[in-house]
């Protein structure tokens, strides 16, 4: 019987493929991204059905239908084309037996039903699968590259290090910044750090905690820490949770924290009184610039 | 009274969303900037104590109108072990977790109204809400 059903399936492809087509093409209109072309979209199609009466003929071979999804994620289809496809096969298949058999008491549909349900699902499972490893890999990797952008340093000038910090902090991010703000002091060699905090959109008491902690460890280390870009309303908010910053020297803008930074450091920026050499020069972009210098000659005489 | 909507806290991600959940409807009513940080950082406290003491909560948002004034209100459920002593965990710098103990008392000061109920072993709700002024 089992055997049966298969055969008739088979023996119906053609009829199968078509209608399968035309309730796919339905489904487009309504469901996929405008930007997939009709024809690449009818060769997938295509391939797709036969991939599964390949896969049913094969008694559920699983080569051709890994080929097929490592190929269609590539090209990025939408998971819900698959699933859809399978749907409408699904639907297809059973009414294409059943109006081949004639033979119509409720047992026997049901059997139908089952049989194609075998038939359909792990191919389903399999495909469904393949699609989630690749987001979880693609997942990954995005959390790879966020860490590296989580806890920037950058060392502006001797002894003086800055650390932008963009986006919400998570206790795992905490972490991150603490262990890089630890090691860039000890590799640059900071005697302050200027963190700042300007993109951070909510500071509550775990981030203070953790600003704190950071900066008690940097200290340790015989560094400084200034906190700096505190936005009017984060000030606001931090004064109403009661957090006492007397601890760490805050300033509202990065520039100020700068200066400060200059000062603990014993440094301070000097204003050349004339400037020796043409601004091209100094970026070393001189060459081949000849118009340019005729163009300032005539300003200055 | 108003449309209501929710958070679930599983895990800390789910501190996220419910403070962005929380600043939108905020801004939507017409809260201005010092307003909208005050309610979300309330938002993120609560949410992180759920996320801290019981594991996992709920919390709703509503919008809640008077004859004079309209506001948005926060409740923060769950069914942790609860809280044996309401006015300890209220004084600034109480904490069993090592943090600081001035989420609570913080979120009272952020906010207008604050309401706190727990019974051990039962679990926690707290009911604060901010009205636009
Ligand atoms: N939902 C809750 N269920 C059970 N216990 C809670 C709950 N919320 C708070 N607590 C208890 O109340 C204490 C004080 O909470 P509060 O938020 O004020 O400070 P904290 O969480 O310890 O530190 P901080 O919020 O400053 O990082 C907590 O340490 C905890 O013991
Ligand atoms: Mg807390």
């Amino acid at each position: 019987m089992n055997r049966d059903l298969r055969d008739i399936a088979i023996d119906n492809s053609d009829r199968i493929i078509q209608e399968w087509s035309k309730e796919i093409n339905r489904l487009k209109s309504a469901n996929y991204t405008a930007d997939i072309s009709k024809e690449l979209f009818e060769n997938n199609n295509d391939e797709f059905v036969n991939v599964i009466l390949n896969s049913i003929k094969g008694n559920g071979s699983t080569k051709i239908v890994k080929d097929f999804s490592d190929r269609i994620i590539k090209l990025g289809w939408p998971l819900s084309y698959i699933i859809d496809g399978l749907l409408v096969f699904r639907k297809v298949t059973t009414n294409t037996i059943l109006t081949e058999i004639e033979q119509a008491d409720s047992e026997y549909i049901s059997e139908v039903i089952n049989n194609v349900d075998v038939w359909v699902e792990p191919i389903i499972r399999q495909l469904v699968n393949e699609y989630s490893v690749s987001w979880e890999h693609v997942v990954s990797l995005q959390r790879i590259a966020l860490q590296e952008l989580s806890a920037p340093l950058i060392p502006v000038m001797d002894n003086i290090t800055i650390m932008p910090l963009i986006g919400t902090i998570d206790t795992e991010r905490a972490k991150f910044i603490m262990e890089n703000l630890l090691e860039g002091v000890m590799q640059h060699n900071a005697e302050v750090v200027l963190i700042d905090i300007t993109g951070v959109p909510v500071v509550d008491t775990m981030v203070a905690h953790h600003l704190f902690q950071a900066t008690e460890a940097v200290r340790l280390l015989g560094a400084k820490c200034i906190l700096v870009g505190i936005r009017p309303e984060i000030a606001q908010t931090i004064v109403n949770l009661g957090i006492n910053f007397s601890k760490l020297p805050t300033k509202s803008t990065l520039k100020k924290g700068f200066m400060l930074a200059l000062e603990i450091t014993n440094k301070s920026i000097v204003e050349m009184q004339d400037k020796s050499q043409n601004i091209d020069q100094l970026l070393g972009l001189d060459k081949g610039s000849e118009r340019i210098h005729a163009n300032s000659d005539l300003k200055t005489t | 009274m108003g449309s209501q909507s929710y958070v679930t806290i599983m895990k800390e991600w789910d501190i996220v969303a419910a403070r962005q959940m929380g600043r939108d409807i905020a801004k939507n009513l017409g809260f201005g900037t010092v307003d909208q940080a005050r309610i979300t950082t309330a938002i993120s406290e609560l949410a992180r104590n759920i996320h801290l003491y019981a594991g996992e909560g709920k919390v709703c948002f509503e919008i809640v109108e008077s004859l004079e004034h309209k506001g948005i209100r926060v409740l923060a459920t769950d069914n942790g072990p609860g809280i044996r002593d309401l006015s300890q965990v209220m004084e600034d710098g109480f904490t069993t977790s090592g943090g600081l103990g001035a989420g609570l008392p913080g979120v009272k000061r952020l906010m207008d109204d604050f309401d706190i109920e727990s019974e051990v072993g039962k679990g926690t709700k707290i009911t604060t809400t901010k009205w636009v002024r």
